[in-house]
């Protein structure tokens, strides 16, 4: 094994290194000087090949074959630099990679470019009330009117919900049909009377989703992504171009080193907290679970490059990212003591202080759900990665 | 940049596997179990005929010339199959022996590396290099494996060397009744031993020596961590209650997928521990301690797990999984435990 990119990959990062040396001078720009010096500096670096590297030139991508070690490289230097990459979010994460292979061209023409420009910006419209880990069981109805599809019903948990101008959502327009194959895959504008959204307040006290009311909202029908009836196909479509990434971009190993900060700023009988050997033993002890997730990622990274799949690893790097942040939050709360009586401020406002773990602590367990839930990876870990029985009650699935 | 096994290692695995499937099938372990001996020589000589005595030498000194990271990929291989036997400490004697600028030892070098000569680790004290307080003339040493048949011993000798140590004249052997039946120990006595000087206390080599050994066990008891979740996922398919496979039951199957994440991300971190030892990364040491500890801990945990998730027969001698659960115990205990692993990493991080 061997850890390190190689001299062709070197040879990469220093071009990219010059390059944003060259390109990247934000130097005092502030506000809209800013935005649009960072909207010209994407396009140049588009030109050189490193950003939007999946999308075709012909929608305003660089179109280079799928290469994660250059990817890699590319994520290491832009984060050396400070320098923005591509505008992430639901949009360039869900959305265009769908289009990009179930879209028609118009779609294409349509969609994909505003999105990447940050106009257009989209919420996922999957999960509603009645309709969590069961998601084909969707409820909200479309019916196909002239030249429109009428919508009714109600979706939740859409993050980002404040800002977004579109939506991506599962719809079910074929009463008659299966439960899997009633359901079609339709892009609504979320700037329209039959439109009404509102903020869900989580245990933290922001509002991070919301949810939205369809009374009678209306979507051409052209905006239908795929077939009638093939919309649970259409949303597992997923980017796997360049999709490995090395450790940081989880951030497991940040938090960690925090975890570390905050029990040498704490104090435990008369001493920093650190140096107690109780401490020592529980950080030591979820650092094994830090390094193996760790050190998996560079296993998923280096079997992505070789073009070999990710297997059983891969269906356990969120669970075990879930596990390991409660872990983390269970110690902190150890190490922040009476701290935790206190609310933190917002997070961005100074003088917070150990009680700001209390984010992180609440924050764990919305991991434990956002995703796909802790109990819905142990079964695709028993089922797809061990190969356990399907449970009968969601045989369905196909 | 290549972070997962290469063909090589793969190959090297599969042969260590099929010679095992071989010489020690179930029934070969279930008489060993049952016995009183502390070495097997059939498997042995199978396993010493791979190459696995010269695994770590040099090449232009007769060996295979690989690394710790091959060594460990071997290691989890016995620990899968409770290969007895000190294999580990074997694959290292003949490095450690190399290593020296003792030449009169080198004369054991070829039997090393053939596995004629049987070698075994005897560190005393508290396991810890700076622990260790016996000598070739005098002292004892707990938890020998293997000793009745060991023909060298690799000495932990008092503040931190190595010496190698014949057996014979000078070194009485007194077995221990051993919880782990595999890796069957004894107290080994030293009086006026011959022995060779290998390293003196306190030489670096000893402590790099200290944590390839941890990453051996660690590998050991990954191999014996993944044993316990396949045994368990395969009889989960297999057993039927209320008319369907348990495996069925969403009970027991998050009980196994919690079993597979305790395993599977670890072995990377087994890897990683190889990889720097081999690389000479300035976190080598600590990723060795950390790898023993974690590995150690999840073994034991994913060995009690196995048992709950096979009800009544996990529970029963004959069925055999108990060797394994016996084999975390020693994972767990032998060259330190997690707690003392932890503490070091803790001290080598600076904190």
């Amino acid at each position: 094994m061997d850890l390190s990119y190689g001299a062709e990959a070197e040879a990469f990062r220093t071009e990219v290194r010059d390059f944003l040396r060259a390109t990247w001078q934000p130097g005092a720009l502030r506000g809209a000087d800013l935005k649009a010096y960072i909207t010209d500096f994407r396009g140049k670096a588009t030109d050189a090949g490193y950003l939007y590297r999946a999308i075709p030139k012909a929608f305003g991508g660089s179109e280079q074959p799928a290469d994660v070690v250059r990817a890699q490289v590319i994520r290491e230097e832009f984060g050396r630099a400070r320098a923005p990459m591509e505008i992430t979010g639901n949009g360039m994460n869900m959305l265009v990679p769908t289009l990009l292979e179930k879209g028609t061209p118009e779609q294409k023409e349509l969609f994909i470019r505003k999105t990447m420009s940050g106009e257009y910006m989209w919420g996922q419209g999957y999960s509603e009330p009645g309709t969590g880990s069961d998601l084909a069981s969707v409820r909200t109805k479309g019916e196909l009117v002239g030249d429109e599809w009428v919508i009714n019903g109600q979706k939740i948990w859409t993050s980002q919900g404040d800002r977004a101008t579109h939506m991506f959502a599962l719809i079910r327009t074929e009463p008659q049909a299966s439960k899997h194959g009633g359901i079609s895959y339709l892009l609504i504008d979320l700037n329209q009377p039959g439109v009404t959204r509102r903020p869900i307040r989580q245990m933290t006290g922001d509002a991070g989703f919301y949810e939205f009311f369809f009374d009678n909202a209306k979507t051409p029908a052209s905006w239908l992504i795929g077939e009638r009836g093939d919309g649970w196909n259409v949303s597992r479509t997923t980017l796997k171009h360049e999709r490995a990434a090395i450790g940081s971009a989880t951030g497991l190993g940040t938090q960690f080193d925090k975890l570390v900060e905050l029990a040498r700023e704490v104090t435990r009988n008369g001493k920093p907290a650190i140096q107690d050997p109780e401490v020592r033993q529980a950080l030591t002890r979820i650092e094994g679970y830090v390094m193996a997730h760790r050190y998996s990622s560079y296993r998923l990274f280096s079997l992505a490059a070789a073009g070999e799949d990710g297997g059983l690893v891969q269906s356990m790097m969120k669970l075990l990212l879930t596990e390991t942040g409660h872990e983390m939050a269970l110690a902190a709360q150890e190490l922040i003591g009476d701290d935790a009586l206190v609310e933190p401020a917002s997070a961005g406002t100074r003088g917070r202080g150990p009680e700001k773990w209390l984010d992180q602590v609440m924050g764990s367990l919305g991991n434990s759900i956002a995703g796909g839930t802790t109990n819905i990876q142990r079964n695709i870990i028993a089922e797809r990665g061990l190969g356990l029985p399907r449970d009968l009650a969601m045989g369905a699935e196909k | 940049m290549r972070f997962h096994p290469s063909e090589e290692q793969l190959a090297i695995q599969d042969a260590v596997r099929g010679t095992l499937a071989d010489v020690w099938p179930k029934e070969r372990l279930e008489k060993f179990v049952d016995g009183e001996a502390d070495f097997d020589p059939d498997s042995w000589q199978a396993l010493m005929a791979l190459g696995l005595g010269g695994l770590l030498l040099p090449e232009d000194q007769g060996g295979a010339g690989l690394g710790l990271l091959d060594a460990a990929m071997v290691a989890e291989v016995a620990g899968q199959a409770a290969a007895p036997g000190p294999i580990g400490a074997q694959m290292l004697a003949a490095l450690i022996v190399s290593k020296s600028d003792n030449q009169e030892a080198k004369a054991h070098l070829d039997a090393l590396t053939s596995g004629e000569a049987v070698a075994t680790f005897a560190f005393g004290g508290a396991w810890l290099p700076e622990s260790w307080d016996a000598t070739p003339e005098s002292g004892s040493v707990r938890f020998v494996q293997s000793a009745g048949a060991a023909n060298l011993f690799v000495l932990g000798t008092k503040g931190g060397g190595i010496a190698l140590v014949e057996a014979g004249e000078g070194v009485t052997i007194e077995p221990v009744k051993s919880s782990d039946r595999s890796r069957r120990l004894s107290t080994v006595s030293f009086s006026g031993a011959r022995a060779y000087t290998l390293f003196e206390a306190g030489d670096p080599f000893v402590a790099r020596i200290f944590d390839a050994a941890l990453v051996l066990v660690a590998a050991d008891a990954l191999g014996g961590a993944q044993y316990c979740v396949d045994l368990s996922v395969a009889y989960a398919k297999e057993r039927e209650q209320f008319g369907q496979p348990i495996g069925r039951f969403q009970a027991l199957k998050h009980q196994l997928a919690q079993m597979a994440l305790e395993v599977e991300p670890a072995r990377a971190l087994v890897w990683y521990a190889g990889y720097a030892h081999d690389a000479d990364l300035p976190d080598a040491a600590r990723a060795a301690a950390m790898a023993k500890a974690h590995l150690a801990d999840r073994f034991v945990s994913v060995a009690r797990a196995a048992v709950a998730a096979h009800g009544g027969i996990g529970y029963t001698w004959e069925y055999g999984l108990n060797n394994w659960f016996r084999r975390s115990l020693f994972d767990r205990a032998y060259l330190g435990s997690p707690a003392v692993h932890r503490a070091r990493a803790a001290d080598l991080a600076g904190w």
